[in-house]
């Protein structure tokens, strides 16, 4: 019965989706009609091949299929978002590089959400997904909730980014930042979000641990969180079921607020809960340790999560928004540094006599200086909310650096941490192919990111200071034109910094494509769910 | 912290695949300066305006408001530069003299309104780009007299929205002469400064100069600025000097546009402009 429904469902949206193509009203909403037809299309005839064959049954063991499913689209899409934006850092210093014949596809413009989402949404959110499906199996010691729904979730998401990503350079956005894509691709991922949520929680609920880890807070958190945030900012009105483009609900400065509040809290929510949870997982297995304080993880918690969701309005000082609104953003951020850091003095503590491993284990190195980037990033961030220093620091090359030390550091090489520590285990192996290619990668990322964030603190507070410099009679002393010139070197060493860290990513790859094909097996089979 | 320290404090007694939580203390450090923030924040939220109520937020005790903050600063700079500014104003710019106060102010003026406003197109050098003129030099289309410049600068050149803005268009010629004559054109403008690569064409190209092109750009190429139309015996060229460029100049034309200034900077900004730019090195 269940079959025939599919069937019929995937039937009917295969039919929709070619009746979308014909009625297009533009190219990119063509482009997506077809890419949906053909998908649905295919599952449709996988799922007709498949019809009436007799059920496998149920499993009882952990569901590994699909997390090493994502281990592979993690480091895939991470080295699709970091060649994006390394190529995209020398179009900025070199603007030849914008070239004529791809003018509306790859030029600057177009390039930049691509490679924003890339990293965030599709490096980050499939490192989330597939950590985030191992973590709670393992803490709830059972196998996923909901059968195939993950791998639902897995495909749905990926359909997601590649609507996402063909969008961009199609030009069909809805032109917020890091919630770009349009009204359908939004409508999609709520379905695939809501699924994600129910076989998270669902999987909690089953448990078979009396408490629940603190790692599934966290990734609890970020779910709910994302799915509100992604709905409210997205409310929009399609101008034509048959089009792409669509009118906003809110407007003005109402809008402006939407958005940070979504925005900051993409970054509050997606990279912070929850690669915190990704964090309080891996750091005490790969460390062998326990975590260092429960009540700290409590308090820190509980206290994240209220005082992250008001520090929006940080992005908007000294804009239309009201003085009120403003101040509270920076109140709430400031006070939020402490929550933060609960995180990296829990994660680092909990190394408390194993300290020395960092002499011998690359991967804890690496999660190491993740918490370490987590914590300066989390230092600056309140410090740059403050109204004073976000007078010199807004719009300047500053706030890129400050995304990226948290992004590469903190972001990147806790999932590089995760990758190592996955691989090996997912597909039964007994140890990395290579310590000393982690050792390799570890620092050319390390030192990758040194560039990238020195470079973008100098020419941020270079052209803070040259913007506002005036001269006795309070005439402007450089134009704009003066200051982009002189980031010009430091566009080169920023350039290169971003070199170093897709090197070290494609170095992880080969790495882990030799553990999964020429390492020795584990010796035991993994253990069944107890 | 050794792991001797942890003797003493007990774990939760949970695990979860094998992690277990040390039962440890917040950290004081942490717990206090936690304390401080908050205690910070709601002092902070008291001074400054905060707290949104029904009608309105409250204000704040210190009476902040960015938008106060900025109107003060602009009304201090206006105050200070009130008197010269009027100066400015009002002066009559082919007698002001170099190093008087109000020219100096305005030079300064100038390159700040410049870099703002001009400097896109001009360049920030004011050395022009393809198509917008260098401002460097002794060529000029329009007159490079301190008035004629304050002229260009307070109408622009060929826009909409000012009715007194210097108008002048050329012919586009490819619709009146034949690809090969266009060509003799060409080699006879070039002929013009020295650069001809066929001396017959360009012969041939004489007498259709003559008849099409002398009225405005004059008989032997020198250009007419009261009309804008540009010197074509020099070396200087805006839109390029190659036969490429002249021949698709001659065929399609050209219709450079710069848009009015004097609404928006006031006479005073407009006169700073024309000081600025006069004294860059081609002013007459």
């Amino acid at each position: 019965m269940w079959d025939y429904l599919k069937l019929a469902v995937l039937g009917l949206l295969t039919l929709l989706a070619a009746i979308a193509a014909n009625f297009a009203r533009d190219f990119v909403y063509q482009v997506h009609a077809v890419i949906v037809m053909l998908v649905a299309g295919g599952v449709f005839l996988r799922a007709l091949r498949h019809t009436d064959e007799p059920k496998r049954p149920v499993s009882n063991e952990y569901m590994d299929d699909v997390i090493r499913a994502g281990v592979i689209a993690t480091a895939f899409w991470g080295v699709v978002g970091f060649l994006a934006g390394t190529f995209i850092a020398f179009q900025l210093a070199f603007p030849v590089l914008n070239f004529e014949w791809a003018q509306g596809y790859a030029n600057f413009g177009r390039l930049r959400p691509l490679h924003t989402s890339a990293v965030i949404f599709a490096f980050g959110g499939n490192a989330l997904l597939c950590t985030s499906f191992y973590i709670v199996q393992r803490t709830s010691a059972v196998r996923l909730w909901g059968g195939n729904a993950a791998w639902f979730v897995f495909w749905g998401y990926q359909l997601f980014i590649v609507l996402a990503a063909t969008g961009y350079l199609l030009g069909g956005t809805q032109g917020k930042e890091y919630a770009e894509p349009e009204w359908y691709v939004d409508l999609w991922l709520t379905i695939v979000w809501v699924v994600y949520l129910a076989v998270f929680l669902g999987t909690i609920i089953k448990r078979k641990e009396p408490h629940i880890y603190v790692a599934n807070w966290f990734l609890l958190s970020f779910i709910v969180t994302v799915a509100m945030l992604h709905v409210v900012n997205n409310l929009s009105v399609p101008v034509s079921i048959w089009g792409s483009r669509s009118v906003q609900l809110f407007a003005g400065v109402q809008d402006a607020m939407t958005q940070w509040w979504y925005g900051h809290n993409a970054v509050g929510f997606f990279l912070t809960a929850g690669f915190l949870g990704m964090m309080y997982y891996f750091v005490p297995k790969q460390a062998e340790r326990p975590v260092y304080s429960y009540k700290l993880s409590i308090i820190h918690f509980w206290a994240l999560i209220f005082l992250y969701i008001w520090a929006g309005p940080h992005h908007l000082h000294y804009t239309a928004l009201p003085d009120w609104a403003s101040t509270l953003g920076m109140v709430f951020s400031v006070v939020l540094w402490m929550p933060s850091w609960g995180g990296m003095i829990n994660g680092l503590m909990t190394l408390s006599g194993a300290w020395d491993k960092l002499r011998t284990d690359p991967i804890l190195r690496m999660m190491v200086i993740s918490i370490g980037f987590y914590g300066m990033s989390t230092f600056e961030g309140p410090m740059m909310s403050i109204r004073a220093v976000n007078s010199l620091s807004h719009y300047t090359d500053w706030t890129i650096g400050h995304v990226h030390s948290g992004a590469l550091g903190w972001n990147g090489m806790i999932t590089f941490g995760a990758l190592y520590f996955l691989t090996p285990r997912l597909w039964n192996r007994e140890r990395l192919y290579s310590l000393s290619l982690v050792n390799w990668h570890f620092w050319l990322a390390t030192i990758g990111i040194v560039l990238y964030a020195a470079a973008m603190w100098v020419t941020g507070i270079m052209e803070g200071l040259m913007w506002r410099e005036v001269d006795p009679q309070g005439f402007l002393v450089w134009s704009f034109a003066d200051t982009v010139a002189a980031k010009f070197p430091m566009y080169i060493v920023r350039g290169l910094g971003g070199v170093l860290y897709l090197l070290g990513a494609i170095i992880m790859c080969y790495n882990l494509w030799m553990t999964v094909r020429s390492a020795p097996e584990r010796a035991t089979a993994m253990a069944p769910a107890e | 912290m050794s792991a001797e320290e942890h003797k003493d404090i007990e774990t939760t007694g949970h695990e979860w695949d094998g992690i277990q939580e040390y039962n440890n203390p917040l950290p004081r450090w942490w717990l206090w300066t936690f304390y401080i923030t908050i205690i910070w924040g709601i002092g902070y939220t008291i001074a400054y305006p905060a707290w949104p109520l029904i009608e309105r937020a409250t204000p704040g005790l210190a009476g902040f408001s960015t938008r106060q903050n900025v109107a003060d600063d602009i009304a201090a700079a206006r105050a200070a530069n009130a008197e010269v500014e009027a100066q400015l104003a009002g002066a009559d710019l082919a007698s002001l003299a170099p190093g008087s106060p109000v020219y100096d102010y305005a030079v300064n003026a100038g390159a700040a309104l410049f870099m703002t406003n001009c400097s896109q197109c001009h360049g920030a050098g004011a050395d022009g780009a393809p198509g917008y003129p260098n401002l460097l030099d002794d060529a000029w289309l329009w007159g490079g007299d301190i008035e004629a410049i304050a002229y260009s600068v307070r109408h622009g050149i060929r826009n909409d929205q000012d009715p007194d803005a210097r108008w002048s268009e050329m012919p586009a010629f490819g619709e009146m002469l034949s690809e090969a004559e266009i060509g003799a054109v060409t080699q006879y403008v070039l002929s013009l400064s020295g650069n001809a690569d066929d001396a017959g064409l360009a012969q041939t190209g004489a007498t259709l100069f003559a008849d099409n092109c002398a009225a405005c750009h004059g008989e032997n190429g020198e250009g007419n600025r009261d009309i804008g139309a540009p010197n074509l015996n020099d070396a200087i060229w805006l839109y390029g000097g190659d036969a490429d460029s002249v021949t698709e100049t001659i065929t399609a034309s050209r219709f450079g546009v710069m848009p009015p200034w004097g609404e928006r900077l006031g006479d005073a900004g407009v006169n700073a402009l024309a000081v600025y730019v006069h004294q860059k090195g081609g002013g007459e």
